[in-house]
This record gives structure tokens, sequence and C-alpha cells, in this order.
């Protein structure tokens, strides 16, 4: 099978994020880390292509910078990677991220497509399903786990309240939700192999899309934050503070 | 037709995101209702009585609801016009979202707390976990396309009568078609986390799916409902049912007892709009203690089970 998997860079979490003044953009700093949202989707990927003798290749918008997440990418295994890297796509919103990303997807035949459930610095949480739109695909959304046996995907879908098995043919989108499972481990023979493995760069002319953002940001302001109350050691009365406060709010 | 509301069915009735949604569109323009489920005069009177004037209503059947509800919807939108649509956070309401955008060519705007429509469309959202707030305009006309956050609005009953019904049809939508074969409810005891006005919530501080135990009997000598952290639901101590937070369910109870968890950014964005915070951690540089009216340093397998035997004595 040959499968997509869209996976992001972004700033490594730990770190403040830094916002352009002038546009409110994220500043993206040259080392980006692999989002751990993809990291998921990325494990997804190898497990199909291991069963079923697939290639995997990474798909992703990005400055390239140093390509440290997309090195981590592959070298927990995928074959090879596509990277779209343009001035022009500078503050891109979710509509812009997923029409290069199913152009570039679009260029080969996929069976599967891959994609996290949500970024961890975006969390628009659309960029999935707009793309499988473009690429005229079910949107296997919320996948907790996956099954493809000869041409059809099944997965278990998550609900508010429980979830749905939904299946269809391929090809597919998957969405999937972190828990689904264990990503591993690059190995130090994997991160050996990774940087000799192709990395594809091509620019949003090469895929004939013409950015186009159709929203903008006026304004960012810091937010109140709540204030803290009262710390306490707990010094084996601890407890009585607690219920003096459930009574206080009189939910006892 | 000014203002678009998607709405969903649960249990034969709209989910209670749907009326907030609808009293939020109430307030920007006159309201018709897109509702996905089997539909009935019930359903359609609630949906009036929370403000939709009208209502076009799509049974999905068996059909994973997304690709098709997105075609039909598109068309209706083409025909009728409209100046926003609005989205809850749901599952289906962001599938449908994201394809009908790709559809029209219009961007979704995500996240948002609070919508303006007084000089084109603005969003009000919040970043890095509520850090900042950031208004954006939408300056690719109608309709605007705008994901709500959970409980951004109240719901509120205008009286309104019953709307007028008009009924789509689920289109063929051949390469994009799913199907839906099974359906699961994990059930989870006591009332609804959602309108609870108690909330434990559980962390991976308690060690194990046991430590559930006591949050369980917490809950119910306080009428309260359970719920916990991402970390518990991918260790499969809960079911993701139980999940607050960014990824999961937002709460807003009256009172929030945190126990043993850390406060992580995408944690807090769901809770911590509780009027009241209890956190009971055992680092006293947790996050979650920035938030805390009471926070109490100190071992949950300490303080909890005296709390309990403190409570039940009462
Ligand atoms: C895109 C994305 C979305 C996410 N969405 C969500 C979401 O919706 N909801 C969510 O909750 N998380 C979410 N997360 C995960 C989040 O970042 C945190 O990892 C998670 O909330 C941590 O859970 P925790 O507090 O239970 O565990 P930890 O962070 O491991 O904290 C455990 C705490 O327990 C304390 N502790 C340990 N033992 C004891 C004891 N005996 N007594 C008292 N205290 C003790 C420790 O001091 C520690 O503070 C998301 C992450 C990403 C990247
Ligand atoms: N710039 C990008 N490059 C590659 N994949 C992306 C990009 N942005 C979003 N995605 C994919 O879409 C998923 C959801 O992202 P979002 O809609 O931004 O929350 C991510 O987990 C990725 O799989």
């Amino acid at each position: 099978m040959n499968i997509a998997v869209c996976v992001k860079q972004i700033p490594d979490p730990a770190t403040p994020y830094d916002l352009d003044d002038d546009n409110h953009w994220v500043v993206r700093p040259n080392d980006q880390v692999l989002d751990d949202t993809d990291r998921v989707g990325v494990e997804v990927g190898l497990q199909l292509a291991e069963a079923t003798e697939g290639t995997v290749t990474l798909v992703s918008m990005s400055p390239s910078g140093s390509l440290q997440g997309i090195r981590q990418a592959l070298a927990m295994g995928a074959d090879k990677a596509v990277i779209i890297d343009d001035d022009t796509l500078k503050g891109s919103d979710a509509l812009t991220t997923a029409r290069i990303l199913s152009a570039a997807i679009d260029r080969e035949e996929f069976d599967v497509v891959v994609a996290g459930g949500e970024s961890t610095d975006g969390y628009t949480g659309v960029v999935p399903q707009m793309m499988s739109e473009m690429l005229d695909v079910p949107c296997l959304s919320f996948a907790r786990k996956v099954d493809v046996d000869d041409g059809i995907v099944t997965i278990e879908r998550q609900t508010a309240s429980g979830y749905e098995v939904v299946t269809s043919k391929l090809p597919a989108l998957l969405a999937v939700t972190a828990g689904i499972v264990e990503p591993r481990y690059p190995t130090f023979k994997g991160i050996m192999q990774a940087k000799s493995k192709p990395v594809e760069t091509l620019t949003a002319s090469d895929l004939g899309v013409e950015p186009d953002v159709g929203q903008r940001v006026t304004e960012v302001a810091d937010v109140a934050s709540r204030e803290a109350g009262d710390i306490v050691e707990d010094d084996g009365e601890a407890y009585l503070k607690i219920v003096e406060l459930l009574e206080q709010t009189k939910v006892i | 037709m000014a203002v678009w509301v998607f709405a969903e069915e649960l249990e034969g009735l709209p989910t209670e995101g749907s009326l907030e949604l609808l009293a939020k569109g109430r307030s920007l323009g006159e309201v018709a209702a897109f509702y996905v489920g089997a539909g009935s005069d019930d359903a359609f009177a609630a949906l009036g009585e929370h403000g939709a004037t009208t209502v076009y209503h799509l049974d999905p059947g068996d059909a994973l609801p997304s690709a098709g509800v997105a075609a039909a919807f598109a068309e209706i939108l083409r025909a009728e016009g409209g100046k926003v649509v609005l989205f809850g956070p749901g599952n289906i309401d962001r599938d449908v979202a994201g394809r009908l955008a790709a559809r029209l060519g219009k961007p979704v705007l995500a996240g948002a707390l609070d919508i303006d429509v007084s000089d084109g469309v603005t969003v009000r959202s919040e970043i890095l976990g509520g850090a900042k707030s950031v208004s954006t305009v939408v300056t690719d006309g109608s309709p605007a396309l705008i994901v709500t956050r959970p409980k951004a609005f109240e719901a509120a009953s205008v009286g309104g009568g019953t709307p007028t019904v008009v009924s789509v049809v689920m289109p063929d939508v051949g390469r994009s078609s799913a199907t839906i074969t099974e359906r699961h409810v994990e059930a989870s005891e006591g009332p609804d986390l959602e309108a609870a006005s108690v909330v434990v919530s559980g962390g991976r501080g308690l060690g194990s799916a046991e430590g559930f135990e006591m949050m369980n009997e917490l809950a119910g000598l306080l009428g309260g409902a359970v719920g916990g952290t991402r970390a518990v639901v991918d260790a499969g101590w809960v079911p993701y049912s139980y999940q607050i937070g960014q990824t999961g369910k937002t709460v807003k109870p009256q009172v929030y007892i945190a126990c043993a968890i850390s406060g992580a950014m995408q944690h807090a964005v769901g809770m911590k709009g509780a009027s009241t915070i209890i956190a009971i951690n055992k680092d006293p540089d947790a996050p979650i203690f920035a938030l805390a009216d009471l926070g109490v340093v100190g071992d949950v397998h300490k303080v909890i089970p005296q709390l309990i035997e403190a409570l039940k004595a009462r």
C-alpha cells in the first residue's frame, strides 16, 4: 500500500511561543520538532506499511529549516518526505494548508492518507477534513483503532459518549487520535538511515496553488489570568480546609 | 437567511450544544438550523423554541454524515445565502465544517468564544492555552464558517413557535462515502459530566485505574461527576468520555476538584471556567496551583480518603 502521512513541524512546545508583531503569526525557529500528535500518525502509517509491504511518504508544509522534525519521522521508519517550503505560505490558514497538502498528495496515487486529529500549535482540527473533500475520499476522523483488509478500512471512531465502528473502501483519509498506538522510538540505525533518505522540496507554484488567505488577525491581547488562592501544605488536616470551602460554596 | 446553525441530534432531541449555538445565532439575526438526525416533531419544536425559524432536516441513516451533509448543505447555502454558519466543537461539526469549507472555498475560523457581525464578521478566540486573546476578521466574504468552543454561549429558550421544516435528501457521495456499522455507548455513572455542578477529576498521579474508586466515592458524596485528564484516558483507566480539556470536554461546574493533575494548558482550557477550583498535588510547583482557589500540597492517597471520611461523618 502507498501511504501518505501529513506531519507538522512545530516550535518546541517546551519553549514559549513568539508572535510576529506585525502579522501575529507564530514565529518559526530554524529548529522545529515533530508535533507529538503526528508521531501517532507516523506510527499508524508504519504499521499499515509493515502489514502490506507498503511505502510511507511524509508530507509537510513548513519552512524546512534544519528539518529536525522531519528527520525524527524518517528515523522512525518513513521512507521519504515531501516538504512544501515557500515564503508566500507564511501565515497560511487551514484552507490554504489543506490545498497545498492535498495537491502534494495528489501527485501520486495513495491508498491511505494519515493525519493527526489536531495540531499542537494550530488546533483548528479541520485540515484533514478539508483534504478529504479535496481528494474526494472518506474522512475517517477521530479514529482510535484502525484495520485494513483487502481494500476495506474499518475504524473505531471516538464519539462524545463512546465509539462507532465505521467502514469504507480505500482510498481513505484517517485522522487519528492519541492513545491509538504507542509511537516507536527511533533506533540508532534508523537515525543514521534517516540522514540519507530522499527529501523533496517544493514551492506553492510547483503545485499550481495560489496562496489566498481569507482571514486576518486584527488584534492580540493578554488575557487576565485567574488569581491564585491559598496554597497549604498538608499537615494531616488540610482536608478540613477543603470541607470548609465546600461548605462556603454550599455544595455540602 | 442571515444566520445558520448546524444542529445535531442526541437521543431524539437537539444536543445541548446545538441549543447554545441557537442562542448566539439568535442574537446575530434570523436563524435557520441545519439539523442532522432522525428528526421528530418534538425535536423540531425544541429547535423552534430556542430560536430557529426554519429547520432544514437531513437524516443520514447509517452513513457517516460528513461528506453527504457537507454536499447537501453547500447546495442550500449557495441557493439561500447567509452571513455566518455556526458549528459546535463536536466531531460531526468539525467534519462537516471542514468539508463544507473546502467545497465553498471559504476559511473556517475555529475556537470561537465570541462573534461580532456589526462590521464584517469578527471572531474572538484564545490561543496558547488561554494566555492570549485573538481577534480575527473574515476577509473572504459570506458565509463565514465558524467553529465555536464548548460552552461559549448559554442556551436560552426564546419561546419561538413551530419552525418551517424543509426535508433534505442525503446525496450520493460516491468515493467519499463511509458507513457506520455499530454504535457503542460507554456508560458512566452519576450526573452528566458537562452539566454537573461538582466535578471530581483525576490525573496520572492517582497511580492506577483503582485510584478512580476513590474519585467515584467522593463524587458520589458530593452529587458530582467524575472526569480525568488525557493521561488517564490514554492509560486506559477511564473511557474517553471522561476526558476534560482541549481535545475532550469543557466543564464549568461550581466546584472542580483536581486530584493529582499537573494542570497542563491543554487540560486547563477545559476547566478554568469553574467557579471554584480545588487542587491536590504533591508537587508545590505544579501549574494547577496557579488556577486554584485552594491548593493542597499533599498526597491524594492521604487527603482524599480523609476527605471522604469527613463527608461521610456529616
Ligand atoms: C494536542 C494536544 C491535546 C491535548 N488535549 C488534552 C486534553 O484534552 N485534556 C488533557 O487533560 N490533556 C490533554 N493533553 C495532554 C496534556 O498536555 C497533559 O499531558 C495531560 O493533561 C497531563 O495529565 P496529568 O495531569 O494527569 O498527568 P501529569 O502531567 O503526569 O501530572 C501528574 C501529576 O500528579 C502529581 N502526583 C503524582 N503522584 C501524586 C500523589 N500521590 N498525590 C498528589 N499528586 C501526585 C504530580 O506531581 C503531577 O503534577 C493534550 C496534549 C496535546 C499535545
Ligand atoms: N503544515 C502542515 N503540514 C503537514 N501536515 C499538517 C500541517 N498542518 C496540519 N497538518 C495535518 O493536519 C492535522 C490537523 O491539524 P490542524 O487542523 O492544524 O489542527 C495535523 O495533525 C497534521 O497531520
